[in-house]
């Protein structure tokens, strides 16, 4: 047994590390949100998010990003499905193909697709050489959407791989055994099985979602407005550190709300991969 | 052949190039106890997903009633399977997991929910339909998958080492349990298990298997007294292998000594494999015994004494007795001719692994 004195030694640098980096931050957060530039108390800042202009931008980001959700859980589940299915060995290399990616650099992967969907970007002139009409993708909602898809699919797959494959095959097999088809095996054992999974793929795909603003500044140019990029430029262009922090605490809300959500349905900690 | 409930024919199987099972051909009866049994990877398993239908056999054909299902999926089967590790479904509760098979097929409320009520009883299990799955002990657990399974009133139960994850005495209480549910609704079980002593309690008809083979099929009574090769002897119970000459019919030799038995048709002057069981060697004084020897071991066991006793060539021979000789003291051995027996020794590997069939 650890002394209490020595356990208390031992989690010093996390201590440390949580403090410095995490809890202060997060008062000075709350501190800017809840005063003026004057230094009194005030609710203006948080109230600010009824301002038409700051609730489009809400209503907007949580739009794009439950619609970015939906897509992600969509293409990730039959795809996590056939990873859970091939032996250990074989879907490794499977699996490593949806990690590597997220390797490299996050703004690098979006830029990348900048060039490739502009107006007089890569697929454009691809179509336009084989005589086809060009796209108006870039700057466009679903540009963003494609953006999120694209670098979240993986936060989905994962915990939905390691949910998928935690699952005794027997169990499939007794459904199976006992007269289901294999739909009704599906909707009656594998999907409620796998909701741990599904509520942790939602919660890193939906709470990333929301609070970007380098995909929608990328991909949606000054055009398109969401809530993350409003409060981007409270920080860095308007320099009104109160409004910026008060709208964050807004934002705050809305991903507490869904780890709250995800931990009652993932107790085990299945989904949590990464 | 008419009276055959399932009957597996020429059956193949190999995984990545390695032979699972090989022309297996085996009839199950119906209300028919059939164990099959053998150590792991013999292909017991295999033998039993391809009657469930979890597994497809590379070449052979699956007779149900005499029709031909090699090909049906387990769903349309009119069988179930009791898993290995039970399977349950953990998200729903103990009565949703009955009821699971009889809701597939669409029955009313009122039947399943009598079908859960008179499950629960059959498996002692009364009045546990509100609980989750991860709430009951192993054991428990266990039942609540025969109940499971039993509600569907298949013709036959499939059993994958139904017990293996239960400690000793849960286990024997669980034998009696399954020879009173297989009793009670004189359905067929196909049982599958390395355990010898689970396999000769509960059987009717016992398949020992080595290597996706067939070794011998037969009554526990007989698997146990008779066994026809090195292997099944060894497998069912502690047994003493020595090498012996059949001398002529109903003669063998043994380290030299001459020993009277019942067996014949082996030839003359034929090395053979002889199985004496430890308790039918009798120890006796020197002087009287065929063979002589030295107790060099000696523990108590309860209902007997279990010995040691080295012959001169080195051997040392398994005997059980309810008469103690200790340690150090020598004793003669002799051995009645009907508790002899003689065995062809295995010419090849591949003989070694011989294909029975009945």
């Amino acid at each position: 047994m650890l002394k209490n004195s020595k356990r208390l030694m031992l989690g010093l640098p996390y201590y440390f590390w949580s403090i410095a980096f995490v809890i202060i931050p997060l008062f000075m957060v709350v501190y800017y949100g809840v005063t003026n530039r004057s230094g009194s108390l005030t609710i203006e800042n948080i109230t600010a998010i009824a301002v038409p202009e700051h609730f489009k931008a809400l209503l907007l980001a949580v739009r794009l990003s439950v619609i970015s959700t939906i897509i992600c859980f969509l293409l990730a589940y039959p795809l996590a499905m056939i990873l859970a299915k091939y032996g250990k060995g074989k879907s490794s290399v499977l699996v490593m193909l949806f990690i590597l990616p997220m390797w490299m650099n996050f703004l690098l992967r979006t830029m990348a697709w900048q060039t490739l969907l502009e107006n007089n970007g890569v697929i454009n002139s691809a179509l336009s050489f084989i005589g086809l009409p060009k796209l108006n993708i870039i700057n466009t909602p679903g540009a963003i959407i494609f953006g999120m898809v694209y670098n979240f699919l993986p936060f989905m797959v994962l915990p939905l791989y390691n949910s998928l494959s935690k699952i005794d095959p027997n169990v499939i097999n007794a459904a199976r055994d006992l007269g289901a088809n294999s739909v009704q095996t599906f909707i009656k054992v594998t999907l409620p099985l796998s909701v741990p999974g599904i509520m942790s793929g939602i919660t890193m795909v939906f709470v990333p979602a929301l609070t970007t603003f380098v995909i929608s500044d990328l991909l949606g140019g000054a055009k398109v407005l969401l809530i993350g990029n409003v409060i981007e430029q409270e920080f860095s262009q308007t320099n009104n550190w109160h409004l910026g922090s008060g709208l964050s605490l807004i934002l705050m809300f809305f991903i507490i709300i869904s780890m709250i959500i995800s931990a009652i349905f993932d107790k085990d900690g299945e989904g949590s991969v990464i | 052949m008419s009276d055959e409930l399932i009957y597996l024919k020429n059956i193949n199987k190999s995984y990545d190039g390695e032979m699972v099972l090989d022309d297996l051909t085996l009839y199950i009866k119906p209300n028919e106890f059939l164990t099959l049994l053998g150590p792991s990877g013999c292909g017991k398993t295999t033998t039993l997903r391809i009657i469930g239908g979890f597994t497809e056999p590379d070449s052979g054909v699956v007779l149900f009633e005499g029709k031909d299902i090699t090909n049906m999926p387990p769903n349309k089967r009119q069988l179930n399977t009791v898993f290995q590790k039970y399977a349950l479904f953990t998200h729903m509760t103990i009565a949703e997991n009955i009821a699971f098979g009889l809701k597939i097929k669409g029955k009313s409320k009122a039947y399943i929910d009598d079908k859960i009520k008179y499950a629960l009883k059959l498996v002692n299990l009364d009045g546990y339909g509100n609980r989750m799955p991860d709430s009951l002990s192993g054991g428990q657990q266990q039942r609540i998958a025969i109940a499971r399974a039993i509600v569907n009133e298949p013709k036959v139960l499939l059993l994958d080492e139904p017990l293996g994850a239960l400690d000793l005495k849960l286990r024997q209480d669980m034998q009696y349990e399954l020879i009173r549910l297989k009793n009670e609704l004189g359905i067929t079980f196909v049982y599958v298990t390395h355990d010898q002593e689970e396999a000769l309690t509960m059987s009717d008809t016992i398949v020992v298997m080595n290597q996706g083979y067939i070794q011998q099929i037969g009554t526990p009574e007989k698997i146990y007294n008779e066994p026809e090769n090195a292997f099944v002897a060894d497998f069912i119970g502690d047994s003493n292998i020595v090498d012996g000459i059949m001398i002529q019919d109903e003669l063998v030799e043994i380290f030299g000594a001459k020993f009277a038995c019942v067996d014949k048709g082996f030839g003359n002057n034929k090395p053979v494999d002889v199985v004496i069981r430890p308790e039918d060697v009798e120890l006796t004084d020197p002087d009287k015994g065929t063979l002589k020897g030295t107790v060099t071991h000696l523990i108590f066991k309860g209902v007997h004494y279990e010995m040691e006793v080295t012959t001169p060539n080195g051997f040392e021979w398994l005997v059980h007795s309810t008469t103690c000789y200790p340690i150090g003291i020598d004793v003669g051995i002799n051995v009645k001719p009907f508790n002899i027996h003689i065995m062809n020794k295995p010419e090849s590997e591949d003989e070694e692994a011989v294909h029975v069939e009945e």
